[in-house]
């Protein structure tokens, strides 16, 4: 086995981009992600790669923008507030079939918030991370080792659909201290070639355009709809999710990122008592493990979304759900993390309600 | 049995257990009727903080005294006036626990010549398996930039080596043998061993110290 390490969850996650090939970071500094800034600006010099603090959020995306067109595996991080400056900056690099990776390790809102971890961006994350008709793949890791095996994923994603990525944590999995081991590596990571960059034609071809204004509507049109069949092609092959004891039952909670963990805990209170409780963590968000949980339905009497938030990401299990059987939902806001005792509490009121044979 | 100055100030790298140690700390020298004060002076760490444990000092007679804003919504890295009056005074033990690095240790800075006038111990909590300062050097290099920006010396390490939920007494032993290198490197004894109840490692020639796990990942 590789040598373990303790890790935060931000450490990991910069380790683990330097190690995917990221040579090329800008962002601004924002608590409860700072750890990652800082983690990048000590080892980017020493390994011949570039930090650059920018003088804001926006600076910072659009250097992502110039670096992805010139074809470099590139990054940027922040919080909460800080995204939703950087969602214009999304916008074009999306429209203009750039790929890149974006870190959100959440903290609490609307509006300045808090530092104390939250999951409310998960609309903004999955519907608008920016104008226009667009998607972003959207990765939520549970555990610092899971960060630790995520963070190449996304890049090469991003890169074989050229879409961007976001990683979607959040303050608690940022700042905790977990073991992880990463993967041997007996070899240097080779990247995937990219003829689409700008990197000059030397006089061999025609120019490579990286752009996302169309003077024609119809040629706007045509290269939104390409792009939607490439959103397709994702949603048919790049869902992720982990399912814990789904096949049996009658409650099954739908959680990612740190409130699966509190979900999970909540799960073997249940079984304990001989209450079946399942869980379905998705680990994409976008795609969304929608056929998974309409599977589930199937047989399950009722659905509870737990989120550290005022209740997102349960819209989109009743889509999935698609009206076989009751959702609910329960959510902690404001930074406040649910305890699994108040989940089970939760997840017995809903059973109570529900009653009776499927 | 292990002894203690009257003002310990517990230093070291960015997570390699500081404050988990301060609060057993504050624990067992309350528990053995030592009047102890313990001071929350992370200015680096937005979570998982002494002033976490405020219940828990308050039920033992401990009294705390954190940042301003230490555990809440804000991000103001203040200092309260109490933490130099305190020290001043000097009644019972003080114990510090100092955020991580040199960026966590230029809090301490404003207190050096006061605190030498007071005379203290400061201990320098090293973690073998965190990463970064894996090798004795990087350790080495930690504890003097430590020092700089506190413009006080360390004067002895304390062995913390973990993996959280993976550590075995193997995993505490090989701190000891990281220990005697450092050593070698700094001039610095190891005072004690900390490790959490169950991985008691028996004669190596080292105190032991048995802690509870008060700051814990979420589940």
């Amino acid at each position: 086995m590789s040598q373990q390490y303790m890790m935060k969850g931000n450490e990991a996650l910069a380790e683990a981009a330097l190690r995917a090939g990221c040579r090329y970071f800008f962002g601004y500094p924002i608590t409860p992600q700072t750890e990652l800034s800082a983690y990048m600006s000590k080892r980017m010099p020493k390994i011949g790669g570039t930090f650059l603090q920018a003088e804001s959020e926006i600076a910072a995306i659009n250097m992502v923008l110039g670096a992805s067109s010139v074809g470099a595996r590139v990054m940027t991080s922040s919080s909460s507030p800080g995204i939703s400056l950087k969602t214009e900056g999304i916008s074009y690099i999306a429209g203009s079939d750039l790929p890149c990776l974006i870190v959100n390790v959440q903290r609490g809102g609307p509006g300045l918030g808090g530092i104390q971890p939250s999951q409310a961006d998960y609309f903004q994350a999955t519907k608008a991370p920016g104008h226009g008709d667009l998607h972003i793949m959207v990765f939520a890791p549970a555990s610092i080792q899971e960060i630790v095996d995520m963070v190449g994923r996304a890049f090469d994603k991003a890169d074989q659909y050229r879409v961007p990525a976001m990683l979607l944590a959040d303050g608690a999995l940022g700042q905790m201290m977990e073991p992880i081991a990463f993967p041997d590596e007996s070899e240097e990571k080779k990247l995937p070639e990219k003829p689409w960059a700008a990197t000059g034609t030397k006089g061999s071809r025609k120019p490579n355009i990286i752009n996302s204004l169309y003077l024609n509507p119809n040629k706007l049109e045509d290269s939104v709809r390409e792009r939607f069949e490439r959103y397709e092609k994702i949603k048919e092959n790049e869902v992720l999710y982990e399912e814990v004891m789904t096949d049996d039952a009658d409650l099954v909670l739908i959680a990612y990122g740190i409130t699966s963990r509190i979900c999970k805990t909540a799960v073997n209170m249940a079984r304990a008592e001989g209450i079946k409780l399942g869980l379905l963590r998705p680990i994409t968000l976008w795609p969304f493990p929608e056929k998974a949980i309409a599977k589930i339905a199937d047989h399950a009497k009722a659905f509870m979304s737990v989120e550290m938030s005022m209740g997102q990401m349960v819209d989109d299990v009743r889509l999935a759900v698609n009206g076989k059987c009751p959702v609910r939902f329960f959510g902690r806001t404001g930074g406040v993390i649910p305890t699994p005792d108040e989940i089970l509490q939760a997840a017995k009121d809903v059973l109570a309600s529900v009653g009776g044979d499927k | 049995m292990i002894t203690f100055q009257k003002i310990i100030i517990i230093t070291g790298h960015y997570g390699c257990g500081k404050t988990n140690l301060a609060v057993n700390l504050a624990l067992h020298l309350a528990d053995g009727g030592e009047q102890v004060t313990i001071m929350d002076l992370d200015i680096v760490n937005p979570y998982f903080r002494t002033n976490d444990c405020r219940e828990l000092f308050e039920e033992r007679g401990i009294e705390l005294i954190a940042a301003n804003f230490a555990s809440t919504n804000l991000d103001v890295p203040s200092l309260p006036g109490s933490v130099a009056s305190k020290i001043r005074m000097g009644d019972g033990t003080i114990i510090l626990d100092v955020g991580g690095d040199d960026a966590g240790a230029v809090a301490l800075g404003q207190y050096a010549a006061l605190i030498e006038e007071k005379g203290y111990e400061m201990l320098y909590v090293y973690n073998p398996f965190r990463f970064l300062t894996a090798e004795p050097k990087e350790t080495a290099e930690s504890l003097r930039s430590i020092e700089a920006a506190s413009r006080l010396k360390a004067t002895a390490l304390v062995n913390n080596a973990n993996l959280g939920p993976l550590t075995t007494p193997e995993v505490v032993e090989r701190g000891l043998t990281f220990g005697k290198q450092l050593t070698e490197v700094t001039g610095l004894p190891v005072k004690f061993t900390a490790c959490v109840k169950g991985n008691e490692i028996q004669n190596n020639g080292t105190d032991i110290f048995p802690m509870e796990l008060y700051l814990k990942p979420v589940e």
